[in-house]
């Protein structure tokens, strides 16, 4: 699946909740509960992106030209957003995941966490994560 | 209704609520709990009228003019430096300088009276449970000029232990700067006591009074006060404006902050004399709409009534107290004996963010994180809390829709 393919396919999912903020919020929060924990040996200051308030940690590795993302969070909310970006950017080539739009999440009415006030740390990680891309690019 | 049965104090609570159109916003489809006081508090229509007359009717510039308007405006920002002095029992209102905000205040007493008063090798005291606004300033001047920073504990509720103060306030401490109300904890701060330690040693005292304006009466001489600070704008009054309240004596000791437009008597390239105070420390041209906005809200509070206000809100943090003690695994964060309406708390296994999120989702407005209060949350080994503070236009039935809110975000989350 490409990552528009993916971005559609859960903006579907979320269609199915309507204006229905409970709804939308417990599905983001089971994604966070189902989240595999990030191998707590990548779970390292150096991976650490600080938000003001919650924290988010980030692995990627290189694997057969394509980049796949770990990643967890303290706050579980945080960590259902994180999830979401996950499922759409890893698996994919550098290139793919620099060009990545990413508008899902403004469809799916979730915009406000990714406003550079909100202190989670998401803002921070799209960025790290095409920056990540951006050095794999680089490398090969 | 069980909030009903220890409302005794004596607000005219849907009155009051009429005189603040934005707490009848709605917000997600649900009108507005507004709970993040501390952080800053909202207007009366008196506050903002006087903002629109001011630009509809009054604009011009003070103290510089010979026209009607600027004499007509320089009249009424003096007017409202004396309503500040007043509010404040201040023996005289050059005593008032406007500033910016409580931070300002507090930066300018870090760059002028530590020039005249304060050198290497002195001491400053502060206390562990200080806003940033009331640690950063200091820790950069002592960095800078070679004088240590030395900070009081707070006990496990939140509290200063006055033996410990006793002891930290030595004969090289220069200055003790402390927060009146802490706005992270609630706790009140027995500051009348802690300026007479301090004065038993001839040490001055600067108070951050930022969260203690909104909720209490104040008075700068009966504390014996040699500085005291606050902002307009957390106490129903306009932002970008403040107050620094200080001794004369001090005052007239402490060489300008900032230099500008307003601050002299005579400027020549070889030599300027400055104003006197007030206006040495009043460089530029001021928020003046901000000062007078400030005095209406000041009057509009002491329509209420000081103590009203106080003992209602007593009332009200007892209840939200009683309530939100009731809550599995919530654990209130300052447990001082005199508090304001500050609550601070921590869910176990929850982050503060996420109940922040699920509040917010319901129209509920509170604060998350760690409130400028950073070496706070450390001592309590927490990321941040959430925090609900009340101001008196708060009800009863708004602590119901918090605790209940509380609960449907506790059982989504777990
Ligand atoms: C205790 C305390 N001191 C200082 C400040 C800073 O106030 P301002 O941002 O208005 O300068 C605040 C505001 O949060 C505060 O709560």
């Amino acid at each position: 699946m490409t990552i528009y393919e993916t971005e559609q396919e859960i903006i579907d999912e979320f269609s199915l909740f309507g204006d229905d903020w409970e709804m939308k919020y417990e599905h983001l929060i089971d994604i966070g509960k189902s989240l595999p924990l990030i191998d707590p040996q990548y779970k390292t200051d150096d991976r650490l992106i600080k938000g003001c308030q919650s924290k988010v940690w980030l692995h990627s590795e290189l694997k057969d030209g394509n980049l796949l993302f770990r990643a967890d969070s303290d706050a579980i909310i945080t960590k259902g957003i994180v999830g979401l970006m996950v499922r759409v950017l890893s698996g994919h080539t550098p290139a793919e995941i620099m060009g990545a739009k990413l508008e899902f999440i403004d469809q799916i009415g979730l915009k406000e966490h990714l406003s550079p006030t909100r202190a989670n740390g998401l803002v921070s990680m799209i960025k790290q994560m095409k920056l990540d891309a951006l050095a794999y690019s680089v490398k090969n | 209704m069980e909030s009903q049965a220890i409302h005794t104090a004596t607000l005219d609570l849907s009155k009051i609520r009429e005189d603040f159109p934005i707490l009848l916003r709605k917000v997600g489809g649900k009108t507005l709990v507004y709970l993040d006081n501390g952080a800053t508090s909202q207007k009366p229509k008196p506050v903002i009228d006087a903002l629109v007359h001011y630009y509809d009717f009054q604009n011009s510039n003070i103290h510089r003019g010979i026209h009607k308007l600027s004499q007509e405006i320089t009249i009424a920002y003096e007017k409202a430096r004396e309503t500040v002095q007043k509010h404040l029992n201040a023996a005289k209102a050059e005593e008032i300088i406007f500033t910016k905000g409580t931070t300002d205040s507090i930066c300018l007493i870090a760059n002028s009276f530590s020039k005249t008063f304060i050198k290497p090798g002195d001491e400053i005291l502060i206390t562990e449970m200080e806003h940033h606004s009331n640690i950063l300033p200091w820790q950069m001047y002592c960095e800078e000029n070679g004088v240590s920073l030395v900070v009081v504990p707070v006990t496990p509720e939140g509290e200063l232990n006055l033996q410990d103060v006793k002891s930290l306030l030595g004969p090289k401490t220069k200055l003790f700067a402390f927060t009146h109300v802490s706005n992270t904890l609630g706790t009140i701060n027995p500051a009348k006591e802690l300026i007479a330690l301090a004065h038993a040693k001839n040490i001055p005292v600067l108070i951050d009074g930022a969260q203690a304006i909104p909720h209490m009466k104040v008075d700068v001489q009966d504390l014996d006060a040699d500085f005291y600070c606050f902002s307009a704008h957390k106490t129903f009054g306009p932002t970008g404006v403040g107050i620094l309240y200080g001794k004369e004596k001090w005052l007239n000791a402490m060489p300008p902050y900032q230099v500008g437009g307003g601050t002299i008597k005579t400027v020549s390239f070889k030599k300027t004399v400055y104003a006197e105070v007030p206006l040495k420390f009043e460089a530029g041209t001021p928020h003046i709409e901000g000062g007078i906005g400030l005095a209406v809200a000041l009057d509009y509070m002491n329509a209420i009534g000081l103590d009203h206000i106080a003992a209602y809100e007593q009332e009200l943090l007892a209840y939200a107290t009683k309530k939100l003690s009731a809550i599995d695994g919530l654990r209130i964060i300052g447990t001082a004996k005199e508090k304001a309406a500050v609550l601070s708390f921590v869910i176990e296994g929850l982050h503060p963010m996420d109940i922040g999120t699920l509040l917010d989702q319901q129209g509920i407005a509170v604060r998350t994180g760690h409130h400028c209060t950073q070496p706070l949350m450390d001592y309590y080994g927490v990321p941040g809390t959430v925090r609900a503070s009340f101001a008196f236009y708060n009800t009863f039935e708004e602590v119901d829709k918090l605790v209940d809110a509380l609960y449907k975000a506790i059982k989504m989350l777990t």
